[in-house]
């Protein structure tokens, strides 16, 4: 069986005013096997969304060959061979839940019933079975995000493209969607290209982290993580020697050199809440009276 | 729940209570300081003409009503269809724009006395077609507006779903364009009505509210212009209300 997904020697060049261009992507090569979990990492400007808009033919390639199950990625679009999600959910307002998820199976001529019962069956996919006739508005972020990926999967795709799907989600909802993510593509035996720019998700989430580094976008370095099947996953594994292993291999990949004193994304992404708030008395508290004292 | 009420309840009293104290203090002075009524008629004298010439005030609404209703289904419609062409067509929106920006500008109720001419003065014609400009303008501008919305995530789902064009625009830009569509609708709504009413004052039948107002303040019957011009700022209202509350539903689940 051929690759989901196979890049070779891609490049693109976005050209800017005055014939000034910026190389976003230079000499990409990357294989996706049917069924793999790869994470796409890097800083912002590496070019790691724009290699997954490749993939999904909403850009093409100034140079080089992408190739999705065997064919050009403009075909495979047209075969819709992909389901894609966004770090913003996209849903359309004006339609409900239900409405959401139908719209991919609506568009390409899935009969009414069909669709209800493919509906409900992802809506319980992703627990959400209890606000099938609500509107995107009166969901929260994770739960609008979560009818994002119900909806890329309505088809069952062999292809998951996601870009940052849980960006803008707070961290704790970020590793339950990360939780439920895992679980998801253990029963779907979909492949997926994941960006994002957080180490933890990226080593959680995947069998292989590719690293990227900015200005050109290029591939620093392929880590391998095997941290077993997806199935096995669970909140223990954040814990495990392995997990933290190889987010320190995938941050010296991205850093260049063993870096003791760099902190992870995750460490920035802390949410608000009462540890920081303690942190934020602790050291202004002390200040006036300091003061007073001189 | 019990807060949301309490402010509901104030949201409602505080406007009445002012609109009350107004009128009280306005009879006040009419009567204290001995004001002649072609200066300033009390609330008292316009209410009473209002309910002795009620016949003829609603008669004159219907025929204004009348009038600005037709000009803002006809704006609205040209208006929309313009959009829509100019949203598809590009050439069409580069030569339609400075004749819109032309149009916007001009004072459309001032086009009154030679539309009376072309349609004759027993017409009502010609106010009809002066309420469809001035609705035509928000309009075509808003819904345009609207048109050009389609955020990029949308976009880029479209593409990915390989949908033809059609499907795209009846999916996501038409949807997507409704509550600018009618933002500009509520608009337009007060502009048919004053254009309508203002267009009166120029000539033609003498059945409407605009005409009655002139009429009454020609034979000093200050009190009576007052209740015509009473009876005017019902009707705007009544437009105004209908168009808000159908922007409030083509809205409701629009983020704000």
């Amino acid at each position: 069986m051929s690759n989901a997904v196979t890049v070779s020697a891609a490049s693109k060049i976005f050209p800017l005013a005055r014939g000034k261009r910026v190389v976003a992507l230079e000499a990409i090569d990357l294989t996706v096997a049917p069924g793999e979990f790869v994470s796409l990492i890097g800083p912002s400007g590496c070019g790691k969304s724009t290699l997954l808009r490749l993939i999904a033919d909403l850009d093409q390639p100034t140079a080089g060959r992408i190739e999705v199950f065997g064919k050009s990625a403009k075909q495979a679009r047209i075969d819709q061979d992909y389901g894609i999600a966004f770090q913003q959910a996209g849903l359309l307002p004006w339609r409900t839940v239900t409405g959401n998820i139908e719209l991919p199976l609506e568009l390409h001529g899935i009969g009414k019933r069909a669709r209800r019962a493919r509906a409900a069956e992802l809506l319980a996919l992703v627990g959400l079975s209890d606000f099938a006739d609500r509107y995107p508005d009166q969901l929260s972020g994770g739960m609008q995000q979560r009818v994002a990926i119900a909806r890329s999967l309505a088809e069952s795709p062999e292809l998951l493209l996601m870009d940052e799907p849980f960006g803008a989600l707070d961290e704790m909802t970020r590793e339950r969607m990360q939780n439920e993510l895992v679980r998801l593509c253990a029963e779907t035996g979909a492949a997926v290209v994941f960006v994002t720019h957080s180490i933890p998700e990226a080593v959680f989430l995947s069998d292989r982290v590719v690293v990227m580094s900015p200005r050109p976008g290029r591939i620093l370095e392929i880590v391998p993580v095997g941290l077993g099947s997806a199935g096995n996953r669970d909140d223990g594994l954040r814990e495990a020697s392995g997990f933290f292993a190889a987010v320190k291999a995938v941050r010296e990949a991205l850093h260049g050199v063993p870096a003791e004193e760099v902190r992870a994304d995750s460490a920035a992404g802390v949410p608000s809440g009462a540890p920081g708030a303690e942190v934020l008395y602790a050291s202004e508290a002390p200040a006036p009276r300091g003061l007073e004292t001189r | 729940m019990r807060a949301a009420g309490a402010g509901r309840v104030r949201m409602i009293l505080a406007p009445v209570i002012l609109g009350v104290v107004v009128l009280v203090l306005w009879q006040l002075a009419v009567v204290g300081f001995a004001i002649k009524p072609y200066v300033l008629p009390s609330p008292t004298a316009i209410g009473d003409q209002f309910t002795r010439a009620f016949g003829s005030i609603w008669s004159g609404t219907r025929v204004t009503g009348f009038n600005a209703l037709i000009g803002l289904l006809l704006g609205a419609v040209f208006g929309i269809l313009f959009a829509i062409v100019s949203a598809l067509v590009r050439v069409f929106d580069e030569a339609t724009l400075p004749v819109v920006t032309a149009l916007a500008v001009v004072p459309i109720v001032a086009l009154a006395p030679v539309l009376y001419t072309m349609f004759g003065a027993g017409a009502e014609t010609g106010r009809q077609l002066i309420a469809a400009l001035a609705v035509f303008i928000p309009v075509y501008v808003n819904t345009l507006r609207g048109l050009r919305q389609v955020r990029p995530v949308h976009r880029d789902l479209m593409r990915a779903y390989a949908v033809s064009s059609w499907q795209a625009t009846r999916t996501v830009t038409l949807p997507g364009a409704l509550p600018f569509l009618f933002t500009g609708l509520r608009i337009a709504s007060s502009l048919a009505v004053i254009s309508a009413l203002i267009a009166e004052y120029f000539g033609g039948p003498v059945a409407g509210l605009g005409k009655s107002i002139t009429s009454a303040a020609a034979y000093s019957n200050y009190a009576l212009a007052y209740a015509f011009v009473l009876g005017s700022i019902v009707l705007g209202l009544v437009f105004y209300l209908l168009t808000l509350a159908l922007e409030k539903i083509a809205t409701r689940h629009s983020p704000a």
